[in-house]
């Protein structure tokens, strides 16, 4: 079945604990191959969204990965098909070397060291950064620490990469590095932005949030148009 | 942050540094010794250590006067004890304080001067300390450079609106005003803590750290604990 | 106060890093039991917020200002057992990068901030908090008070008992000094707790029901009082090792620890210094080995 989709999300609800009405039934598609840009002004539920679809969070409502319902049973298969790039990469850059860090996703799936540090070092060639193994992360710049932190999920060979807010820290350059090498990957993307420039040239598609729910879907041009949104 | 300087120096390619963690952490503890178990400083005996060090130094390629000024951090605690003993009639006691704190920090920072600290603490491991205890010292050290940044950013920004500590509103005001500086980064703290874990979850971690590599320890580690062994007990006798 | 090396006698850093070991240990295996590995991150960064949070200043009038020192704080939050932990990592981690504090005074560090200090300023709190608001806010701030006294109280203690010159006038005015600092704890840390509880009221820990409470606080007193008795009950700068002299300990104690290694003497234990120092590490080694022998032993059991 070529066309069954890789992410499906039925009518998901999401309420935190506070009582914020984060998400109000949404429902959507992921495609393989496709790269699909998440729209909407702060607050709207974008990365409340993106969280639930590696089971971070989870609300009420249906979501498959890969045809797998996420659910705590089939957390370790989902984490595994979705790479998540997370909005801080100082966040995510936890471990003292890049070389470790890259490596901690497959020694989590079982994975032997050796086996681990190879494809930490593949990963890193993907995304140019192989010169600075033995780098700690923190003396790397914003470019680079986002480039090791996509290494860090495509060492786990994922099918699906999802990116919040992928440009935050980054100079006009970095940015420009990000959008080329993004362009080189084969996995399907989702990412959450309000750079619209950078969805414009990376997304074919892209869905509009507003107060928890998906109000408007099409082309960048066409929601960016209709939603007023740049 | 200036012990950004240490890192740096911790980064450097020279006989010692390649040295296993365990075998400098060994050599140091038996130096620590011989300097602390001593009866009293004779000039002899500090000058003989302190020129071990300097040497360790040098064959680091770090920086000598840098060196001596870091560890002279210590100097303000142990002069002011100095001190007191050479007023109440103890000079010996007063060399051997100083002096003998002095080599000590020196000798500790020539140990992380060439060693990083995450490969100082997986070498701890080797020798028995529990990994929980090291790893939460590796995540303190990793983010200590973030949070430190955001304390000094606060630390400015108070400065701009008139600074917590010197002048401006009344006292209590002011201590209420710091303390809800202090607050707000244990909040953001707390966050980012919350952010590391669901990071960690999402590259699929199950509760234990799975380590790369462990270090080897070769022949020309062996032969440095040993030969610096050697020369601590040696000079020791002096 | 970070005790560095060159300053405690033998006998006073070996015995303290005897009693440190095993202490540590249990802090970091009650920590586990409570915390799973996915907690350690929360437990690094709060040990760099506390770190941090030393460049924030608090004044303290005459145009002086102090910081927080945090083993309460990190107590209310985390609970004793993990803020001794932290409190370890962070004291390591000052004597390693920082120069500040000794490694072979460790032990002693670690004893006064993460052990004791830890647990004289939870101990309030848990037997008090319970009340109400009022006696809540005194708890917290009685434990800021004490963590910071008890602990400077006992390294002024452990440098006199190595014999460093401290006459009287002096460890007058040190006591002095630090009841003032730790009045400033004290204050500090019922602020922010009182801020954090503005932000977000989960962040401290409600206190469980005291249990043992009363046995607990002997103890402290004991140890707080036996600390400001030594302090005034020796005007003069005796030290550890007249003392032990006086008692016969001393004399004693080295056999007990050479007997071991009375076979092994080879040439180069011929000298005092080494035979000495060798028979304290064997002491050490000994407890440490104890220790990790027992940590598997239990491990294992709890595993299978
Ligand atoms: N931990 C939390 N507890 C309570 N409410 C939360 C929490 N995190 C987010 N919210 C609320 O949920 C809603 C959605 O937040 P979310 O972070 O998903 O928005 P977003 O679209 O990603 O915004 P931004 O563009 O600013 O990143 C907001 O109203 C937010 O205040
Ligand atoms: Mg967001």
């Amino acid at each position: 079945m070529p066309d069954s989709p890789l992410i499906r999300v039925r009518d998901l609800r999401f309420t935190y604990p506070d009582g914020t009405q984060a998400l109000n039934g949404v429902c959507f598609d992921l495609f393989p191959g496709e790269c699909v840009a998440v729209l909407g002004p702060n607050g709207s539920g974008k990365t409340t969204f993106l969280m639930h679809l590696n089971g971070l969070l989870s609300g009420e409502g249906e979501i498959s990965i890969c045809g797998v319902p996420v659910h705590k049973d089939t957390l370790r298969e989902v984490r595994q098909k979705i790479g998540f790039v997370f909005q801080n990469s100082d966040d995510q850059l936890f471990m003292p070397t890049v070389l470790e860090d890259v490596a901690f996703g497959s020694l989590n799936l079982g994975l032997s060291p050796k086996e681990a540090e190879r494809r930490a070092r593949r990963a890193l060639e993907l995304v140019g950064m192989e010169h600075a193994l033995e780098k700690a992360p923190y003396h790397l710049s914003a470019g680079q620490k986002k480039r090791v932190a996509i290494a860090g999920v495509l060492a786990m060979d994922p099918a699906i990469l999802v990116l919040d807010e992928p440009t935050t820290f980054l100079d006009p350059p970095g940015r420009r590095a990000l959008l080329e090498l993004l362009k080189t990957l084969p996995q399907a993307k989702l990412l959450a932005t309000h750079d619209v420039g950078f969805a414009g040239h990376l997304a074919g598609r892209a869905v509009f949030f507003e107060s928890g729910n998906i109000a408007s879907s099409g082309t960048v041009g066409e929601v960016v148009e209709k939603c007023g949104w740049c | 942050m200036h012990y950004a300087v240490v890192e740096r120096w911790s980064r450097g390619r020279s006989f010692l540094h390649r040295r296993d963690a365990r075998a400098k952490a060994g050599a140091l503890l038996i130096l620590l010794t011989a300097i602390g178990t001593a009866p009293g400083l004779p000039a002899a005996l500090g000058g003989a250590y302190f020129a071990y060090l300097i040497l360790g130094f040098a064959m680091a390629r770090v920086p000598v006067t840098g060196a001596l000024a870091r560890a002279a951090a210590v100097l303000p605690f142990s002069l002011a004890f100095a001190a007191i003993a050479a007023i109440s009639g103890d000079p010996a006691r007063a060399i051997a304080l100083a002096g003998k704190s002095y080599l000590s920090a020196l000798a500790v920072l020539l140990l992380v001067a060439t060693t990083p600290l995450p490969k100082l603490l997986r070498g701890f491991e080797g020798i028995g300390v529990p990994r929980f205890l090291l790893m939460v010292g590796q995540f303190l050290y990793r983010y200590l450079f973030v949070i430190a940044g955001q304390a000094a950013s606060m630390r400015l920004a108070a400065l701009c609106r008139g600074g917590f500590a010197k002048s401006g509103p009344a006292h209590g005001t002011r201590f209420r005003a710091a303390a809800g500086a202090l607050a707000v980064l244990f909040a953001r703290s707390y966050g980012a803590a919350e952010n590391i874990h669901r990071s960690m979850l999402s590259r699929g971690f199950e509760g234990h750290f799975h380590l790369l590599r462990s270090p080897r320890f070769g022949p020309a580690d062996w032969t440095f604990l040993v030969s610096s062994a050697a020369v601590t007990v040696a000079v020791r006798g002096i | 106060m970070h005790i560095p090396d060159g300053f405690l006698s033998t006998p006073v850093w070996i015995a303290l890093d005897v009693l440190a070991v095993p202490a540590v240990g249990l802090a970091v295996r009650k920590t586990q039991r409570e915390f799973d590995e996915g907690r350690i991150p929360l437990l690094g960064v709060m040990g760099a917020f506390v770190f941090a949070a030393q460049m924030i200043n608090f004044p303290v009038g005459i145009g002086t200002s102090g910081h927080l020192v945090g083993g309460a704080l990190l107590a209310f939050v985390l609970g004793w057992p993990a803020a001794a932990v932290v409190m370890t990592a962070i004291l390591a981690i000052q004597a390693l990068v920082f120069q500040d504090g000794g490694i072979l005074a460790l032990g002693a560090n670690v004893t006064n901030m993460a052990i004791v200090g830890v647990l004289v300023g939870y101990l309030p709190f848990h037997l008090w908090s319970g009340g109400g608001a009022t006696a809540r806010s005194i708890a917290i701030f009685a434990g800021g008070f004490a963590s910071v006294l008890v602990s400077a109280v006992l390294a002024l203690v452990q440098l006199i008992l190595s014999g460093v010159p401290m006459p009287a006038p002096v460890a007058g005015i040190s006591v002095g000094f630090f009841a003032v600092s730790a009045l400033l704890e004290g204050a500090i840390t019922l602020a922010v707790v009182q801020a954090l509880e503005t932000i977000n009221p989960n962040f401290i820990r409600k206190a469980g029901r005291p249990k043992g409470g009363a046995a607990a606080i002997v103890l402290a007193m004991a140890v707080f009082l036996a600390a400001v008795g030594v302090i005034f009950a020796s005007s003069q700068p005796d030290g550890l090792e007249k003392l032990a002299m006086n008692v016969g300990i001393s004399q004693r104690a080295t056999n007990l620890f050479a007997t071991p290694l009375a076979d092994y003497e080879a040439a180069f234990l011929q000298s005092a210094w080494l035979r000495k120092a060798a028979a304290g590490l064997a002491g050490l080694a000994l407890v440490y080995a104890a220790c990790l022998a027992f940590g598997r032993f239990s491990a294992r059991k709890r595993s299978a």
